[in-house]
């Protein structure tokens, strides 16, 4: 665990907590080149990661180096994950947790403290809402959480987002990956609804999509429970008039979503700071067996797939506007 | 029809076999023994009990107690060998995998090969036969899991074409499971092999610049060579069967693996990569084919829990070591 006064020092240039035994550094043919060009580069970065620092709330680095000593993870886990490269990425998510979208939460006492599910509502046309969960768990729970969250397949062919992804702790959804998370005890978060979720237009907002229905048997053959999120904002900070479906086709992407706030350039790419609202319901324990006909199944996800749903109703009403 | 062969064959083998038993002590055959990893085998298991050696290459300085025959797995002579040996057990270890050669002649050495050793041991009433394949047959995927189990499909030969005659092999392999349920067949299935082993990963270290493809960096899986024939080793008890998929110490991504192995690299984009690749084979100056980029942008890594439970295996290379192993293959 760092010292407040530690957690402050500069940003030092990525490097693996683990030393390297008696191996030597990679040959160097473009070292000098590179070294030259670093000198400014890490200069700078290190001014402006300092400045950063000194944006977000020392709690962070705490809770992260909790996290790390409780999962026992150094450099990279089995997944991908990176120790050095998830600091970065949620030092981000942390100061928009608490700066950009403003996160208000509740009912985090009620996830379980071993593994469990919790299957939320997907929105906003990125996917920021899982990053925010995750960061709400990072934070504001006790003991801090790391929460894997369940990608697309086609996300694993995308050059550098897949790297992005799976260097934050983000795992290919598929069965085979939820099983070992949930053995080693791990929250995973899954949006049923799938890409037809994150990517709908505004007029359908915080309408839920049908669920798939997997979840619903990882659940019942890991023995754990579902915990239902709601998340309220994301709807809104893009906009969505539109879904260019053919243009999705044709680039093989699941959705490509048109904002009138595009008109204004790049600023219209920033997510508007609408306020988030995350609600966590009391966790489902399913009862049956693995290899359920799927009208049983089916009846899990309906029941699952309502309690978000009402979650979702309860939390918007008592929304009082958009940004506040 | 080749059940019906083989069985006329088997009365013959078995009776001559039982005539040798006597002078003869039965030996662990072992297929392609002049490669790497067949000679690391031969090391351990000359002491213990009696080793004949098939392989098309000379074995100049071999072991003075090993047999070896200089023959190509597909000559009738071959036969000679099964019927004069009784023999407990094979390991198949002589799969080629020469890029330069024309695919048909590898594969139809490869697939034939390897139907005749299948025809003997089912002829011959051989106990235990032993197949080393690769972690490489279920190919790399983005939908592949992190951690692929043993009965995952192996989809390898859809893209690739090289890998074509393992996956072959092993299925063939896993044919005998009902086709001879009285022979206990193993399937090894290792990740890269790191040592002196002259694969494919070890071509991609050569290479003066390592590509890395822009914007991938998978997670991979390194198995010391040691540790591999530790592996075969164990398989050849008695009493065990199936398929046991081989991990290593430990998962590393690419690029740290390139690093660790003191490599120079740049990252290129895939599409460019792919051509980057083809052009540098064509010219000779690599043996790593472009075709095999895939293994460098998705995952193909293996739950070897089975192996760790059921066949008592356990990586003695730590994952440092492994590494190191093939640091020094590729700066020898």
């Amino acid at each position: 665990m760092l010292a407040p006064e530690a957690a402050l020092a500069p940003l030092a240039p990525p490097a693996p907590r683990e030393p390297l035994t008696s191996l030597p550094p990679p040959a160097p043919t473009l070292a000098p080149l590179r070294a030259a060009a670093a000198g400014p580069v890490t200069r700078s970065l290190r001014t402006a990661g300092h400045r950063l620092r000194r944006l977000i709330d020392p709690e962070f680095e705490r809770q992260y180096e909790r996290i790390l000593e409780r999962l026992g993870l150094q450099n990279f886990d089995p997944f991908g994950f990176n120790v050095g490269y998830a600091r970065y990425v949620l030092h981000a998510a942390a100061w928009m947790y608490r700066r950009w979208f403003r996160c208000r939460v509740e009912g985090l006492e009620r996830i379980p403290p071993g593994r469990a599910l919790l299957v939320a509502n997907h929105s906003g046309q990125i996917p920021i809402d899982g990053m925010m969960i995750a960061t709400a768990l990072l934070l504001d729970h006790d003991p801090p959480r790391l929460v894997r969250s369940m990608i697309e397949k086609w996300a694993a062919t995308l050059p550098a987002i897949s790297t992005f992804l799976a260097r934050c702790g983000q795992v290919v959804g598929l069965p085979e990956n939820c099983r070992l998370l949930l053995e080693r005890e791990e929250l995973i978060l899954v949006f049923p609804e799938g890409t037809k979720g994150i990517s709908k237009t505004i007029d359908r907002a915080y309408q839920l999509e049908e669920f798939g229905s997997g979840f619903v048997r990882l659940a019942l053959e890991n023995h754990a429970p579902i915990v239902p999120v709601a998340v309220v904002g994301a709807e809104e900070q893009y906009p969505s008039v539109a879904n260019l479906k053919a243009l999705a086709d044709l680039v093989g992407a699941p959705a490509v979503p048109v904002s009138p706030l595009f008109l204004l350039g790049p600023v219209g790419l920033l997510p508007l700071p609408t306020r988030y609202h995350i609600a966590f319901g009391e966790p489902i324990r399913l009862e049956g067996e693995v290899d359920e006909e799927d009208e049983r199944v089916t009846e899990h996800v309906h029941r699952v797939r309502s309690t978000v749903q009402e979650l979702l109703r309860r939390t918007l009403e008592r929304r009082e506007g958009i940004f506040r | 029809m080749s059940g019906t062969a083989g069985a006329g064959a088997g009365g013959a083998g078995r009776a001559r076999a039982t005539r040798g038993r006597a002078a003869v002590e039965p030996s662990v055959v072992l297929t392609g023994v002049c490669g790497r990893l067949g000679r690391l085998l031969l090391r351990g298991l000359h002491r213990e009990g009696r080793v004949v050696g098939i392989d098309r290459r000379d074995f100049p300085d071999a072991p003075p107690d090993l047999v070896h025959y200089r023959l190509d797995l597909r000559r009738k002579a071959c036969r000679d060998v099964f019927r004069r040996e009784p023999v407990r057990a094979v390991v198949h270890l002589g799969v080629m995998h020469d890029p330069r050669m024309s695919a048909e002649t590898r594969h139809a050495w490869n697939v034939e090969g390897f139907g005749r050793v299948l025809e003997y041991v089912a002829a011959h009433r051989i106990p235990k036969l032993v197949l080393l394949s690769s972690a490489a047959v279920y190919g790399a995927r983005p939908g592949n899991a992190q951690f692929l189990l043993e009965d995952a499909p192996l989809l390898a030969a859809s893209r690739l074409s090289e890998i074509r005659d393992l996956v072959e092999l092993d299925m063939l392999a896993q044919t005998f499971f009902w086709r001879a349920p009285e022979c206990e067949t193993v399937i090894l299935r290792p990740s890269f092999i790191a040592g002196q082993v002259h694969n494919e990963i070890y071509s991609y270290f050569r290479l003066p610049v390592v590509p890395r493809l822009l914007g991938f960096d998978p997670m991979m899986q390194f198995v010391h060579e040691d540790d591999v024939v530790s592996a075969l080793r164990l398989a050849l008890r008695p009493g065990l069967r199936g398929i046991f998929n081989l991990g290593g110490p430990g998962v590393l991504p690419l690029s740290q693996v390139i690093a660790r192995v003191g490599r120079p690299s740049a990252p290129v984009a895939h599409l460019l990569a792919r051509r980057l690749l083809d052009g540098l084979w064509r010219f000779g100056l690599t043996d790593f084919p472009g075709r095999e980029i895939d293994y460098l942008r998705y995952v193909c890594m293996v739950d070897d829990g089975r192996a760790r439970r059921d066949l008592g295996w356990q990586p003695r290379h730590t994952l440092d070591e492994t590494i190191r192993a093939i640091r020094d293959a590729v700066t020898a």
